[in-house]
């Protein structure tokens, strides 16, 4: 007898689960709105991508021309692939000091697996990940980006 | 009957009686219904394919196909290009016969099926006493053609999906059958439209009470199952054995088992709407004469293939919200569950019948 009623009892269970199940899937048939997938060259003008995609690696400048990079090569040192090379030099400041900044921050994009770990390793948040992901170009050379502009210089009282 | 079929074919009949003589007429018109039945079959197979692809998509918040023609109707067409111009390769130590004529055999017992289904009044090929019998038996035909295919591609993935595919029709064979014979007790007959006819009052689903409704969901289940589609897909099942039965097939000769699964779904559907939903016959209630004439404006071929695409709606409701099942579980779905309930069902069903309690 209780076998019996065991029987019927899975037998209930069974329905239902399926029910559930075809609810889920019934829910998202019955919301054509809610479909993620984009039409992506159609919509090159309202794309809008999220905050937290990694496009690409970049150095944001200030009105004034300047970063806040200072050479560290903290970078450098975290990225897995070499894809950071940092080429720095020693110039004299106006108190006569001599410090050392970046002369060329090189990104080579055909190399970066877009990880993201330069970016926390920064001690001065000089580097940021971008949104941008249309990365084709015609010749591979393109594909090494110096990021810090030409003239560039370090924001004042970054350390 | 407003629609009525039979003007049209008994003209063209009338016509070709008057210019040729009987035995050409015969030839002519069996030409003329095998025109139609394989234009039927290719749209069929067309649409279906887009609609499937499209119905997934939605289920899984993509868009689906969009590019080719709008919204991608031209898609399928493209597909079939892209086939006809592909390689057919064959395996060096298959069995070459049998792997060329297995797709023949699974799309023949496709075609089979098809032609004995009443489309509508008077829309309807082959009208055997023994309809609902031809149909069943025909369309298992085609584990035949699934066996040979899976046995002379000389592939262990191939003849083990194979295998799945012959234990899994062998079983659910049996359900589809007895939830039929649920509905048979009640119309008294096996011609298919005589099974029309008798649901001018109301659909055999409503008529039969709760032993209908039990009848249709285990129909369902079983020709879910017996059409090899998921969640009963263990055939194919592409993340175990690359692709069944058809996975040593390319070009035209994969695409034919394609439009027999297709195909098979269409029958399977088109069965379950005949025998439950009352085919081409449309919504009536009893005696409600004003809105029985206003149901019957719509035309009969709507009913009919409204009804067929809600059930492949559903069977494709299915194939996307599921998990495959092992096959073991199949086998005791068939066997400790749905074949125990059929004949109990039937039993129910037998007595209800002879107390008269049916409307």
């Amino acid at each position: 007898m209780k076998e019996i009623i065991q029987y019927f009892k899975d037998i209930a269970f069974g329905i239902k689960s399926l029910i559930k199940g075809m609810r889920v899937t019934g829910h998202y048939i019955s919301r054509p709105s809610k479909i993620i997938t984009q039409q992506y060259p159609e919509n090159k003008e309202t794309l809008q991508m999220f905050d937290r995609f990694r496009g690409e690696v970049v150095m944001p400048h200030d009105e004034n021309n300047e970063h806040m990079c200072t050479g560290c090569s903290a970078c450098e040192v975290v990225c897995p692939n070499g894809t950071i090379e940092i080429i720095s030099k020693r110039v004299e400041m106006e108190d006569g000091k001599k410090q050392k900044i970046i002369d060329k921050f090189v990104y080579h994009l055909q190399m970066c697996t877009m990880c993201g770990l330069c970016i926390p390793a920064c001690p001065t948040d000089a580097i940021v990940m971008s949104n941008d992901f249309e990365h084709a170009v015609f010749d591979r050379s393109q594909l090494t980006k110096i990021l810090n502009k030409p003239g560039s210089k370090i924001m004042p009282g970054i350390k | 009957m407003l629609y009525d079929f039979n003007i049209l074919t008994d003209n063209i009949h009338q016509y070709l009686t008057g210019v040729l003589p009987p035995v050409w007429v015969m030839l002519v018109e069996m030409a003329l219904v095998a025109v139609a039945f394989l234009t039927f079959f290719t749209l069929l197979g067309l649409s279906l394919v887009y609609i499937e692809r499209k119905v997934s998509a939605f289920f899984q918040l993509r868009l689906g196909p969009m590019r080719v023609g709008f919204w991608g109707t031209a898609q399928t067409i493209a597909d079939v290009i892209k086939l006809l111009f592909k390689e057919s390769t064959m395996n060096k130590y298959a069995d070459k016969f049998l792997f060329n004529l297995a797709p023949f055999i699974i799309l023949t017992a496709a075609v089979m099926a098809v032609g004995a289904i009443p489309f509508a009044n008077g829309l309807h090929a082959l009208d055997f006493d023994i309809g609902i019998l031809y149909v069943t038996a025909v369309s298992s035909i085609g584990v035949i053609g699934i066996l040979l295919a899976g046995w002379s591609s000389n592939n262990k993935y191939s003849l083990i999906g194979a295998m799945r595919s012959g234990a899994q029709i062998v079983s659910y064979e049996l359900s589809v059958g007895l939830s039929l014979l649920t509905i048979i007790v009640l119309t008294g007959s096996l011609q298919l439209s005589t099974i029309v006819e008798s649901q001018a009052n109301g659909w055999w689903i409503f008529k039969g009470h709760i032993p209908a409704v039990i009848a249709f969901i285990v129909f369902l289940i079983a020709s879910t199952a017996e059409t090899n589609r998921a969640p009963f897909d263990l055939a194919e099942a592409e993340s175990e054995l690359t692709a069944g039965f058809h996975t040593e097939y390319s070009g035209m000769k994969f695409s034919f088992f394609f439009l027999a699964e297709f195909a098979n779904m269409f029958v399977v559907a088109a069965i379950g709407a005949t025998v439950f939903f009352g085919g081409w016959m449309p919504f009536h209630i009893g005696n409600w004469a004003g809105f029985n004439a206003v149901m019957d404006y719509i035309p009969p071929v709507i009913w009919f293939f409204g009804k067929v695409s809600v059930i492949i709606f559903i069977m494709m409701w299915f194939r996307w919200t599921f998990p495959r099942l092992r096959i073991d579980q199949l086998l005791t779905l068939e066997w400790k569950y749905l074949l125990p309930i059929n004949l109990v069902n039937i039993l129910l069903m037998a007595f209800i019948a002879l107390m008269g309690w049916h409307f």
